[in-house]
């Protein structure tokens, strides 16, 4: 568990005056009870609505399942601390498929998240042509997410260059998996971002769940640490406990600084968990065994009294209505129709004699 | 006139000044070389990347996605097989995205035989782009072609490759481009850098003008009225000296069509010849099974089965796994002069 201290901020206001301080482990770093709440709040609505997908997945309602059921302490915090916006003055997002606490984060509402699972013409994302969580959303610079993994890491390296460029603070974010940290794309990343004299700001997360769909890790992975694959390209890097918000917000907030300062790459190996297998073709049902980040997290807000078991109810109730209500909503909407299939493969083209607008079936 | 390799380099400067052009880059393509054929010498945003042809094609699709407009180059053809998956994620982001992004990225690459390059250096990639929905597929057979479809190239704003016949990059033109001086080495002198050492060179660019070439617009090579000729690339020009050929040798004329643009293709024109003749050959150098020209066939075959006189034909590269070093390899491998004369000759004179 974290080595963090968690300080109710009107506690820490006290402290100089002779209250004692809650203290959980042994670190120096403290976020204000108003932040801890947010997180939590975040956490559990990411939980519920991927418990909610799951569901779908099973009843018919959606198909294939993947999410990210304990990785939200970690993709919370980065979602509240990433700069929104459209463009290279903002940060640039390469997720992976079980950032959904992060898009949450966001401001994005619960429904986009159930629209997607449910496969609508609503889906903002992909219109519902993708697997639930891979989103896509030009205001946000959220990139569209593949389900091939670690593509992405080739790509971040060029969003980066352009906001170097530019100047600014904007960071291009590119987060992937232990396992695809074998594919020659994750080194691609560490190569193309520290060309000599040409460094860029990305910031490489590495959410580390120990697992490769049904193979572990360590049967297939000689090294300790991943982020000592950075240190031969000069890459700073740290190990954090990505189950422990507290922990986890301070290393985002040290690695953004770096990359929005040095305007050069760090990289982030956040320890998850994966509470729900790989997807729902291993079942998607809870796994034991593994540390969930909210239980966790709850205890210690209990403990500080910075929740009360009531208030605790209340978010988990007001997250279910919400994901209920967000289904119910979805499930009236339209579903795509067969006109919509060739939609949005081109953009409109001034040069193009065939298609000078969307793809309308081969040449005729 | 200018030579294939020059007009493109012509057009990417007349991109960089003109149509926004931010990176033109791949491996060797900043200096001192400016590209192993030359194609990107004296580029004001030309740089070296890594030796990293995945790198290149998500570095573009990065580059773009901030706003930037990209041209990158793979060195070969023959080196980009182990990119085709980011080229089938650059030609879904906007489908699959439900166009939140558009993806505004050139990619260049010599492609074809011709130049004796043996297993790696004489590949085609048509057929393989052909399949990469999303994309938009180009292969110029002259300069001022190269030239035009590169200006289109750069505007479009969703992904085109621009496949370079590499037996033909060293060829020059029969049409002036917009702005090239008269003289052959005048131009030379002005933008080809010096062999040796050129770190003190710097190009003096003609006045180019704006010259499109619409993405999907085939081109009569030569009008005929016996057959139809449907080709590109390398093998292209071979066509038209064997249609030269074969009307003073026969009285048979052909229609030459360059094709131009692989995708999207320019089935109008395909259609009315085919329409107007009855008789059909397609020629590539890609190898024959799954072919593009296959597809062209279906579409002949589907919708003008009741038109032909003849039954239609390709004439493609055989089903081997390369093109040998020993010119009796190549020879034997993909379409020559004297094999497509014999096939034009044949679809033109068989009895209906």
């Amino acid at each position: 568990m974290s080595s963090k201290t968690i300080v109710p901020a009107s506690l820490a206001a006290n402290g100089a005056a002779g209250v004692v301080l809650p203290q959980v482990g042994s670190g120096d770093e403290y976020l204000s009870a108003e932040r801890c709440v947010e997180l939590h709040r975040l956490m559990v609505r990411a939980r519920v609505m991927e418990e909610r997908t799951i569901k779908m997945s099973k009843s018919g309602e959606g198909y294939f399942w993947i999410g990210g059921p304990g990785e939200e302490a970690f993709n919370a915090c980065l979602g509240l601390q990433v700069h929104k916006g459209q463009g290279p003055a903002f940060d640039y997002l390469n997720l992976h498929y079980r950032n959904s606490a992060t898009l949450l984060a966001l401001g994005m509402p619960m429904l986009d998240g159930i629209r997607q699972m449910a496969m609508r013409a609503t889906d903002p994302h992909s219109r519902g042509r993708n697997f639930p969580g891979h989103y896509a959303k030009r205001e946000w610079n959220v990139l569209p997410v593949s389900s091939v993994i670690e593509v992405r890491h080739t790509m971040a390296p060029g969003t980066a260059l352009m906001q170097k460029r530019l100047g600014g603070d904007g960071v291009t974010v590119v987060t992937g998996g232990d396992a695809g940290t074998a594919e020659g794309d994750f080194a691609s990343c560490l190569i193309w971002s520290t060309i000599p004299g040409r460094e860029v700001p990305v910031l490489i997360v590495v959410a580390n769940n120990c697992w490769g769909i049904s193979t572990a890790a360590c049967n297939v992975h000689s090294e300790k640490r991943i982020i000592d694959r950075g240190r031969a390209h000069g890459i700073p890097g740290e190990v954090v406990d990505g189950n422990d918000p507290v922990a986890s917000w301070y290393a985002i907030e040290r690695a953004l600084t770096w990359c929005r300062t040095e305007r050069k790459p760090y990289m982030l190996e956040a320890k998850v968990s994966r509470l729900y297998g790989h997807s729902s073709s291993s079942g998607a049902l809870r796994v034991k065994g593994e540390v969930d980040c909210i239980e966790q997290f709850e205890k210690k807000l209990l403990a500080l009294g910075i929740l009360e078991p009531p208030q605790v109810a209340k978010v988990h109730e007001a997250a279910e209505l919400e994901a209920e209500a967000a289904l119910e909503q979805a499930l009236t909407e339209p579903q795509p129709s067969p006109e919509d299939v060739e939609m949005f493969t081109y953009a409109d083209s001034a040069v193009d004699a065939v298609y000078p607008g969307d793809y309308t079936g081969l040449p005729g | 006139m200018a030579t294939l390799v020059q007009a493109v380099r012509m057009a990417l400067h007349y991109g960089e000044e003109h149509l926004g052009v931010t990176d033109i880059f791949g491996e060797d393509v900043g200096p001192p070389l400016g590209g192993v054929f030359t194609a990107t010498q004296g580029l004001k945003t030309a740089w070296n990347s890594p030796l990293d042809e995945r790198g290149i094609i998500g570095t573009a699709m990065g580059i773009a996605y901030a706003g930037g407009r990209p041209v990158a180059e793979i060195q070969f053809c023959d080196y980009g097989f182990n990119t085709i998956d980011i080229l089938k994620v650059a030609g879904n982001q906007r489908w699959a995205g439900a166009g939140n992004f558009d993806m505004p990225i050139v990619v260049m690459t010599p492609s074809g035989s011709g130049i004796r390059g043996s297993l790696y250096h004489s590949h085609s990639f048509e057929s393989w782009a052909s399949r990469l929905p999303g994309w938009k597929i180009v292969m110029p057979a002259t300069a001022l072609d190269a030239y035009g479809l590169m200006l289109s190239a750069i505007v479009d704003p969703n992904p085109v490759m621009v496949l370079l016949p590499k037996a033909l990059l060293r060829v020059r033109g029969e049409e002036k481009i917009p702005g090239e001086p008269e003289d052959d080495n005048e131009l030379k002198e002005m933008i080809d850098a010096p062999v040796g050492d050129r770190s003190n060179w710097t190009p003096r660019w003609p006045e180019l003008k704006a010259h499109f070439i619409k993405i999907g617009e085939a081109r009569l090579a030569r009008a005929g009225s016996t057959a139809t000729v449907v080709s590109y690339g390398r093998p292209l020009p071979l066509c038209v000296q064997a249609a030269d050929q074969l009307k003073q040798e026969l009285g048979a004329t052909f229609d030459v069509i360059d094709l131009r643009s692989i995708f999207p293709y320019d089935w109008k024109t395909i259609s009315a010849s085919v329409l107007k003749t009855g008789r059909v050959l397609i020629v590539n150098e890609d190898t024959e099974v799954t072919n593009f020209g296959e597809h062209l066939l279906r579409r002949v075959i589907d919708h003008h089965f009741y038109d032909l006189l003849v039954r239609p034909r390709v004439l493609l590269g055989k089903h081997i796994p390369g093109i040998g070093l020993n010119q009796v390899y190549e020879q034997n491998s993909v379409p020559q002069f004297a094999g497509i004369k014999e096939a034009m000759k044949a679809v033109a004179t068989e009895e209906a």
